[in-house]
């Protein structure tokens, strides 16, 4: 009989709760956000690290979550597009640029330029949005709406 | 009034929030995990299969082959098994299913199932397949059961398909041009690369009620080919589609439902879900056809086409899925939109051993249109014109006659002219030649001309019904799966139009389940706002029918007297006394408690109505409703001694008949337009010479990323369709068609050689020059 084996008790911290879970040690943060915890917005897209649809934030920086072992994420803060709730300006500048066509990808999108305003708060040059956006893909829209959304994050000073 | 409004999509704070329920976002506790095990040889007979180590890993409930299920699949012809039978005919053909507790357990065992292969020799092309001898992918070809009536297979050969146009005479043409240029293309297959990966769910209930929940833009297709293989009443049948994380036709296909429907069968009906990785999803699941193609342009001393000949060869893979409707789409599309009198064309459908091919986005008219419009730059080139003044010369005009002798007017075709006029003020175009800007760079533009006609079955369905809410407001269900293309949208303004309502007061039930939603042929080609929106308009006449009903009773006069407005009720003798939907549309209570009237429930329903099948032999007939067509430029610098280039500018003007929602429609075609940069200049699947994909998955295959992008221009001409919603043509898939040629066009104007072939990346560009490129005949 060939088996498989082996499931520890951790602790993760997702979007400001606790969450006792049991893993086994090649588990994806990506799957156990998912399917343990209930919190889809995080997409699996290849599993190899090349999409960026799975991305969320830990400790305030990007972090695509297939990549990441759930063992690994312990003691981290994890921040998901649930954690957003509804009220973060990144998610009014997707709807009000149509960032965003079948959705897929979108979450992975927001964690991304959500942690740029936050570690960017005044408005980077041109090649660090590109460098920090370039870590994902979207199969639908031209990317001139999400650099459209991500102009939105930084409204001129001056403006009236 | 809601047309002409930019409204969010109806879903966008479901998509931004996490809310949106794609296929595999459903829970997944109490299910059983199936995984596939797919063929390392692209063609081989089966000589054994040895489960032995694969069945006694713990957890393993069942595995199944090929002799597990004898029945065939296809939605034109039956060819194709669910799992391979005694040969496989693709490197990624399913040949093994586990069913196993977990998904580890799972994984574990397709990894310990032996399978022994006996290798076959094998054809990669087009070409290889119709050389003298070739091996035969299916033998005999003609021996499936069809499921079209309009299907030639050639027997003793690898054509699954022919389909031919004959226009005027191309014999006596040919000899009165002045210039001439022939020309042969090669286009490898490429993937859809929709974000999310295909996956389905089914489980059968004790007394035989399947359910499948599935990523699919076909479900009621789904329901339709599980009933008919399994022979189980369809009503039996029920098939959810959350929301789809993009299709561009990859969805349309019935493929992993079969599968999904064979592994909860085989442990008792148990609910199982079945999932593929990224590699499989490329690999094993349908992708985008490769195409050969041999285009011959003829022109007379005024520049004006006077004869073309072209033969399309389809490489459609392994097995033909609905790669034939393909190729019957490429000919009677075939010389793009201008005016030819004398046409001859063969389009064939040609099994390869390569991952079988389905609709992608526009039905691959990007494919054929790269050949015919980089042939058309070398016409005008040899007739010393302007490549974007020699498209305006041959325009396709009212009176003019398509490919399968269909009369234009305005209504069918719309205004090429504007189109490109307009695209060349929208572009600054320059002319089409290189212009130097420094040491070994220039800058070029290239311009492409498209149209696109849809190739529906003549007698495809929607339909829609529509409830109110107690506050007014009203909901809408149709069968359109919502999968990015946006048509919930353009319903949702259609139905508020109509209504003269806002389209906030607009509820649209996102997610299809087949029990509920009446039914909607697929999700694809373009023709929601066509199809469902008359289904549409249709229910929202119902409602106001019965709300004039309502009204009658409710103000004691004849339903003609009252007008239904702004939510309202009310007699046009009267518009000050009025009764709010709220109160009038679930019946209406009267001041004395008295009730009066019946609940409104609206529904239409729509049938397409005067297509043909195309005759045989000459291809006359009319496939699809109306044509889109528009004009494209791609603006390109370029450095000539390393090959690599950067994208400036792309433009689009397309004739769109009417335009219902500018934001979403411009982002719709932006998109279109990035697809088709990404897949010009990067996208292919490519196989070694035993037939085996060398990069199936996200890291070797790269997809544009942001940077890399051009400015996009986009605008819309409006001739409206008669017949059509609000006079809307198709759009949602079209911005792709002409930017692989418009690219091409610009590359080859940049390095002064005639590119043929795609992806447009800097060592091919380059090794074309080196090998002194492919002059025209």
């Amino acid at each position: 009989m060939i088996r498989y084996e082996g499931k520890t008790v951790i602790k993760l911290t997702v979007n400001g709760s606790v969450h006792e879970l049991a893993v086994r040690p090649s588990d994806l943060l990506l799957d156990v956000l998912r399917e343990q915890l209930g919190l889809t917005a995080a997409k699996p897209g290849c599993k190899n690290g090349d999409c960026g649809a799975c991305t969320v934030v830990i400790d305030g920086w990007p972090a695509k979550s297939c990549l990441v072992l759930a063992v690994e994420a312990e003691g981290h803060a994890i921040l998901t597009v649930e954690g957003l709730g509804g009220t973060a300006a990144v998610q009014r500048a997707f709807v009000e640029e149509n960032a965003f066509q079948c959705g897929y990808c979108t979450s992975g999108f927001l964690m991304v330029c959500h942690a740029l305003q936050t570690q960017h708060p005044t408005l980077p040059e041109e090649y660090v949005i590109e460098e920090w956006l370039a870590s994902n893909v979207c199969r639908c829209t031209s990317y001139e709406e999400i650099r459209a959304a991500v102009g939105r994050l930084y409204p001129p000073e001056d403006a009236p | 009034m809601a047309i002409g409004e930019s409204i969010p999509r109806k879903e966008a704070w479901d998509k931004v929030t996490g809310r949106a329920q794609y296929c595999d976002d459903l829970p997944v506790t109490g299910l059983l995990e199936a995984r596939l095990l797919t063929s390392t040889c692209a063609h081989a007979t089966i000589v054994r299969i040895d489960m032995t180590r694969a069945l006694a890993v713990d957890g393993v409930k069942s595995i199944l082959t090929g002799d597990d299920c004898p029945e065939l699949f296809g939605p034109l012809v039956q060819d194709r098994p669910a799992l391979a039978r005694g040969v496989v005919r693709y490197a990624g053909e399913p040949v093994a299913l586990v069913v196993a507790q977990d998904a580890p357990a799972a994984e574990l065992a397709a990894r310990l199932i032996e399978v022994d292969y006996a290798p076959l020799p094998l054809v990669l092309t087009p070409s290889q397949a119709l050389a003298d001898g070739a091996p035969l992918v299916h033998c005999p070809v003609n021996g499936y059961k069809k499921v079209v009536t309009d299907m030639y297979p050639e027997a003793g050969t690898n054509i699954a398909s022919r389909y031919k146009i004959r226009k005027g005479d191309v014999q006596a043409a040919f000899p009165k041009c002045t210039a001439v240029v022939r020309q042969r293309f090669a286009l490898p297959p490429s993937d859809h690369l929709a974000m999310e990966v295909r996956t389905a769910r089914a489980e059968i209930s004790a007394d035989g009620q399947v359910l499948i929940t599935t990523a699919s833009q076909a479900p009621y297709t789904v329901k339709k080919q599980l009933a008919e293989a399994f022979l189980i009443p369809a009503g039996q049948i029920q098939v959810k589609v959350p929301f789809v994380g993009g299709g561009f036709g990859g969805k349309a296909p019935v493929v992993l439902e079969i599968l999904a429907f064979l592994a909860s069968r085989s442990v008792g009906g148990k609910a199982v879900r079945l999932s593929i990785p990224r590699e499989q999803d490329m690999a094993s699941a349908p992708g985008r056809l490769g195409l050969e193609a041999d285009i011959t342009l003829g022109a007379d001393g005024d520049g004006l086409i006077r004869a073309a000949e072209m033969t399309y060869w389809l490489d459609c893979g392994a097995y033909t899925d609905i790669a034939p409707n393909m190729t019957k789409a490429i000919a009677v599309d075939c010389t793009g939109p201008y005016h030819i009198e004398n046409l001859h064309c063969d389009a064939l459908c040609v099994y390869t051993n390569h991952t079988y091919a389905t609709s992608f986005r526009s039905f691959s008219h990007e494919s054929y249109t790269f050949c015919i419009e980089r042939a058309m730059d070398l016409l005008a080139d040899k007739c010393g014109l302007d490549p974007l003044e020699f498209r305006l010369k041959n325009a396709i005009r009212p009176g003019s006659l398509t490919p399968t002798q269909v009369l234009c007017s305005d209504s069918l075709t719309g205004d090429l002219t504007k189109c490109l006029t307009g695209v060349k003020a929208l572009s600054a175009w320059e002319g089409g030649r290189a212009v130097p800007i420094k040491q070994d760079t220039v800058r070029a533009m290239g311009v492409a001309c498209f149209w696109k006609s849809a190739n529906p079955p003549t007698d495809a369905i929607s339909g829609a019904m529509i409830t109110f809410n107690s506050d007014g407001s009203v909901n809408l269900n149709t069968g359109v799966v919502e999968m990015g293309s946006g048509g919930q949208t353009d319903l949702a303004q259609l139905l508020a139009e109509r209504l003269r309502i806002h389209p906030d007061q607009v509820h649209v039930v996102m997610p299809v389940d087949t029990r509920t939603a009446p039914e909607n042929w697929k999700t694809v080609a373009s023709l929601t706002h066509y199809m469902a929106g008359q289904a549409v308009l249709r229910a929202v006449d119902d409602l106001i029918a019965q709300l004039r009903q309502n009204g009658a009773q409710a103000f004691g006069c004849p339903p003609d007297e009252i007008e239904v407005a702004n939510g309202r009720v009310f007699s046009k003798k009267n518009p000050e006394d009025f009764i709010a939907f709220k109160d009038i549309a679930q019946g209406y209570q009267s001041p004395l408690g008295e009730s009066i009237g019946e609940p409104v429930l609206g529904r239409g329903g729509f049938m397409l109505k005067g297509l043909s099948l195309l005759s045989p032999e000459t291809g006359l007939g009319q496939t699809g409703p109306a044509w889109t067509l528009g004009a494209q430029v791609v603006e390109v610098e370029a450095s000539l001694k390393t090959g690599s280039y950067r994208l400036i500018s792309a433009s689009t003007v397309m004739d769109v008949g009417r335009v219902v929602n500018p934001a979403l429609m411009h982002a719709m075609v932006a998109g279109g337009m990035s697809m088709g940069i990404s897949l010009a200049s990067r996208e292919a699947m490519t196989y070694d010479a035993q037939g085996i994909p060398q990069a199936p998955n996200l890291r070797s295959y790269k997809l544009l990323h942001i940077g890399q992008e051009p400015d996009y221009r986009v605008a819309f001409v409006e001739t409206p369709e008669e017949g059509s919603p609000y006079g809307m043509r198709s759009y949602s898939e079209h911005g792709i068609i002409g930017i692989p040629a418009a690219l091409g066009n610009a590359l080859s104007a940049a390095f002064g050689r005639p590119l043929v072939s795609l992806p447009l990346t800097p060592e091919r560009i380059l090794n074309g020059l080196e090998e002194g490129g492919h002059d025209p005949v």
